[in-house]
């Protein structure tokens, strides 16, 4: 009987609930990865932000890459930023904010990088810059790199991230396409080596040019890569598409893509495909 | 019902008029231009899409190469073009038959009225993004002229892998846009409703892409066919005797130029 009315008096019990206990625990100490869905202590992640479960590599920014990715860099175009040429609601506000979490001035990063003393050209998309979208700037800066790159013999290493072409700037966005496509293939026909390494998510018009005219396509570990949407396939052929369809593996079994390498292994990679593409006569 | 004749349309009723079911067929518009079509199937890798047909034709006394977008006319051939949006194989036999023609120094003519290249589960899976991609990358070479029109819609990448070439023209009804206005005002106003108010936001009529230089120029259209076939082949063979005084470096050099300035 004891034992009865002591449960009886707990459970009647009034607690005031402690309004403010949440807000002396700090949040986003623990993470759930997005693609194996394990918590995950934030430290855990490491510099590289990779998921210790599955080797997923978390959504960084340029610059956060970069402090890791290279020996030295000097930037390229840095303050260019953009118009708004269809004076599209909202635009400039999303834009201000997107500079604020970034540090950059559009989707891209571009610099001319050494990696073991080996001289290349280097563009860092940022996932956080409104999805990585690509608007005019990040057209200019990547067929600038090119350019430059052409000009000066040397090879370039591209990290693509975008959910495709940035709709604020119209058929602006379409238009670097082809722009970018055309600086890409002057670069390559002057026998110069371009590396592109797909990061989360690499979809849309950047898929559909830069992304895909590497002479090696690298990705990271469990990348979204695909052209359209999950949603928007799923709309044309009304059916469900598996979980996996525009995953990084599938897309390597389908012969899209030559190899998946993990983040803390991406800087030697490159030291190595650098040194054996270099150019005789550099 | 559209009056396609009405001169002064709004953007919205440009858009209703590019996706007029009235508009010519790939095989009308080209037996209507030029003369001897013989069409030439596949892409030598994995299949022959039917949303791209393409061949070899004459334009005067001149072999040229074809290339058009097509929609299909019955159900069943628009079941099987997915409705004129070409898979990773039409942009591949595209891209043979335009190196071909770089080979034996054709011109090429490039028909497109798609509302963008496929996006299905197949489509991923045979790399519509590497398919569009290479077209991007070798278009942008190749030694012949490259000429445009798009004759409806022009969606997307899906258009702009078979329109970046020397010249782009627009017949009167039809858009080019990066996406659809549904989509468009999907994404800014959550309600693809108001399409309508899209298309005037986006800029997406011949009009306006002129304006901004996107495009070489306009084609009148009107109810005749025939007219309309005439109308375009006085354009392309203006377009290629412009193009054709000019050294192979030379019109690779506009080329690059023509997309540089964006």
């Amino acid at each position: 009987m004891q034992l009865f009315n002591e449960l009886k008096t707990l459970g009647q019990q009034h607690i005031k609930a402690d309004k403010k206990a949440g807000e002396r625990v700090p949040s986003g100490l623990w993470i759930a990865c997005p693609k194996c869905h394990q918590s995950l202590y934030h430290k855990d992640l490491g510099i590289y932000q990779v998921c210790p479960n599955c080797e997923y590599g978390f959504r960084i920014t340029a610059r956060e890459r970069i402090s890791w990715l290279v020996d030295d860099f000097s930037e390229l175009d840095a303050d260019m930023c953009t118009t708004d040429p269809l004076h599209f609601p909202d635009y400039k506000k999303k834009l201000e904010k997107a500079r604020v979490n970034t540090k950059l001035n559009d989707s891209i990063l571009t610099a001319i990088a050494t990696i073991q003393d080996k001289k290349f050209g280097l563009g860092i998309m940022d996932p956080n810059f409104i999805m990585g979208s690509m608007g005019s700037v990040t057209g200019e800066k990547i067929t600038r790199l090119f350019e430059k790159a052409t000009s000066e013999k040397l090879p370039v290493v591209l990290f693509t991230a975008s959910g495709g072409a940035r709709m604020q700037e119209g058929i602006f966005s379409l238009m670097q396409m082809a722009k970018i496509s055309a600086a890409i293939k002057r670069h390559s026909d002057e026998g110069l080596f371009y590396l592109t390494i797909l990061t989360d998510p690499t979809t849309g018009g950047v898929t559909a040019s830069f992304a895909m005219q590497g002479d090696l396509i690298l990705s990271e570990p469990r990348v979204l890569i695909g052209f359209a949407g999950k949603r928007v396939i799923e709309q044309t052929i009304h059916q469900k598409v598996p979980n996996n369809l525009q995953d990084a593996e599938t897309v390597l079994e389908h012969g899209f893509i030559d190899a998946i390498v993990q983040r803390r292994e991406l800087k030697k990679k490159i030291a190595w495909l650098l040194n054996i593409h270099e150019k005789g006569d550099s | 019902m559209v009056n396609i004749l009405d001169r002064k349309k709004t953007a919205a009723q440009i858009v209703a008029g590019a996706r007029n079911q009235e508009k010519m067929s790939a095989y009308d518009l080209i037996n209507g231009i030029f003369d001897d079509f013989f069409e030439l199937h596949g892409d030598r890798l994995s299949g022959d899409d039917a949303a791209i047909v393409g061949g070899i034709a004459m334009l005067a006394d001149k072999a040229v190469t074809v290339i058009a977008t097509n929609k299909g006319e019955s159900a069943q051939e628009r079941m099987l073009t997915h409705f004129g949006c070409p898979q990773p194989s039409g942009y591949r036999k595209s891209l043979r038959l335009i190196k071909q023609a770089e080979k034996f120094g054709r011109p090429v003519f490039i028909f497109v009225n798609t509302a963008g290249a496929y996006p299905g589960k197949s489509a991923e899976e045979n790399g519509q993004g590497e398919a569009l991609a290479n077209n991007l990358l070798e278009i942008s070479g190749v030694k012949v002229p490259v000429i445009t029109v798009i004759y409806g819609e022009g969606g997307s990448g899906g258009a702009l892998a078979l329109a970046c070439g020397d010249a782009v023209w627009m017949v009167e009804n039809s858009m080019y846009s990066v996406l659809s206005p549904e989509g468009f005002a999907a994404i800014l106003w959550k309600d693809s409703k108001r399409a309508d108010e899209a298309a005037e936001v986006m800029q997406l009529t011949p009009e306006k892409l002129l304006a901004q230089n996107v495009i070489e120029g306009i084609i009148p259209e009107s109810h005749s066919h025939k007219r309309v076939c005439r109308a375009i082949r006085k354009t392309m063979e203006q377009e290629l005797g412009r193009l054709s005084t000019l050294s192979t470096e030379e019109l690779l050099a506009k080329r690059y130029e023509r997309f540089r300035k964006f």
